[in-house]
């Protein structure tokens, strides 16, 4: 017998949405297991949120971290995996310098924290191996099904019309991350021109983890003319790319309906 | 090919249906039946041809694969029910089951409706009016009302199969108008 159950919080600013399938999805140890991940998020939101001008990020105001904030191994963590996705992104992931809440560029990890968070907030439901967990946080979204247990199906918002999907992709396991400007316009800057990136609406990335799924995404619409080659290029990773003319394409590996091959990714977007 | 447009047809042919329905349930306290799609002609299908090989990058449209014209006739009584039979006479070869498909107009009696549809890998991705009444202030409220209506329920009739939607960062304030939203209210509790 399998049931399926969603839980919703507002954390980091977004809504965090949790669906689990399996036996004791009803109990007070699911329930236990769900809200210490939620508590998870919030504690690191308090370290990390640049909105927060009590946290470790926020008392930085856009200064990269030193000696006194690195002490905290979290934010050592961070610090460490942010110069990895820049040097695995070619420097179009650059937390050093982006606009700031409070005005001016400066030192924001945000754009990493997020998938990096969810991650580890997944942990508390690791060992519910009976249980089956779509994690979906602003859009970004974490799956794990048990073998022999039905795949999520996760839906593809067309940027352009977020009531509509573009694409499923059915998924066990792994992630799926989409970045772009459909909702808050403009937000990711261009890390080489120091202005916003318009070249791309929106890049959705699967592949084995959030973080980098996320993390490749982000990178792919600063990326802009040359993002679809560059995404081709990742090991276990693929991606949907809708451009600023709304043409939609996707690499070779993308699981979707939409596969490379096919005429499909140029068309069907009338109406 | 021949398969999915005579699905998509009658399809069409549904949501016109519901379309009626709509409006005949709107006005209420008339009588009479309102008739959905009887133009024989009046429908179309254009896909996208499998056989092309196009290269996706390169731009351009790839989705003239075939027209045909659909006969869809239904006929749809004040209580939404109605026979539609949807036949769809396409031309098209080695299609894909992608493209769009314009519905016959269907005569109510407020005026002319005409639905689109459009279809992505088998499911639909929007419905759009094509064609609707508009004369009077009465129309044009119907038009608010109903043509949402459509493509609403027309895509929830798909997307509930969707556990979940990856989309760019959905803000708090965003949220509540996301299928998202819609997906996780129906399993909160």
């Amino acid at each position: 017998m399998s049931d399926r159950r969603a839980w919703v919080a507002q954390v980091m600013g977004l809504p965090v949405s949790v669906h689990l399938r399996g036996p004791r999805v009803r109990t007070g140890t699911v329930e236990e297991r769900v809200a210490r991940l939620f508590a998870e998020l919030r504690a690191v939101d308090a370290v990390f949120s640049t909105y927060r001008p009590d946290s470790v990020l926020g008392r930085l105001r856009g200064a990269p971290p030193g000696p006194a904030a690195t002490a905290d191994p979290l934010v050592r963590e961070v610090a460490g995996l942010c110069e990895t996705a820049r040097v695995r992104t070619g420097g179009w992931f650059d937390a050093r310098r982006l606009p700031l809440p409070g005005g001016g560029t400066g030192y924001d990890p945000s754009g990493l924290v997020k998938g990096w968070a969810v991650e580890r907030a997944a942990r508390h439901l690791t060992d519910l191996t009976d249980h089956d967990l779509c994690l979906n946080a602003g859009g970004d979204v974490l799956l794990r099904a048990g073998p022999g247990r039905p795949a999520w199906r996760i839906g593809i918002e067309d940027p352009d019309r977020p009531d509509l999907v573009l694409d499923v992709v059915e998924r066990a396991a792994g992630a799926v991350a989409t970045s772009g400007t459909a909702r808050r316009g403009a937000h990711i800057t261009d890390p080489r021109a120091g202005r916003p990136a318009e070249a791309v609406r929106s890049v959705t990335v699967v592949g084995p983890d959030l973080l980098w799924a996320d993390v490749y995404a982000t990178a792919a619409v600063a990326r802009g003319a040359d993002a679809l080659d560059w995404l081709a290029t990742l090991d276990g990773y693929a991606a949907l790319l809708v451009d600023a003319a709304g043409r939609v394409r996707a690499t070779p590996g993308w699981p979707g309906s939409r596969a490379v091959s096919s005429p499909l990714t140029d068309g069907c977007r009338g109406g | 090919m021949r398969r999915i447009t005579i699905w998509l047809l009658s399809t069409v042919a549904a949501v016109v249906l519901l379309f009626s329905y709509r409006t005949s349930t709107m006005g209420a306290g008339e009588t009479g039946s309102v008739a959905a799609g009887t133009d024989p002609g009046g429908g179309s299908w254009s896909g996208t041809d499998g056989g092309t090989g196009a290269d996706p990058s390169a731009g351009g449209a790839t989705t003239d694969g075939g027209t045909g014209s659909g006969g869809d006739s239904g006929s749809g009584g004040d209580s939404g029910s109605g026979g539609d039979s949807g036949s769809g006479g396409d031309s098209g070869s080695g299609g894909d089951d992608s493209g769009t498909a314009t519905g016959s107009v269907a005569q109510t009696r407020w005026g002319p409706v005409q639905v689109k549809i459009t279809v992505s890998g088998g499911k639909i991705t929007d419905v759009t009016a094509v064609q609707v009444p508009d004369g009077n202030r009465r129309d044009q409220e119907i038009n608010d009302y109903a043509v949402p209506i459509l493509r609403q329920e027309a895509l929830a009739a798909q997307s509930a199969r969707i556990d979940s939607v990856s989309g760019a960062t959905v803000t708090s304030d965003g949220y509540r108008e996301s299928l998202q939203s819609a997906i996780d209210a129906a399993h909160l509790g």
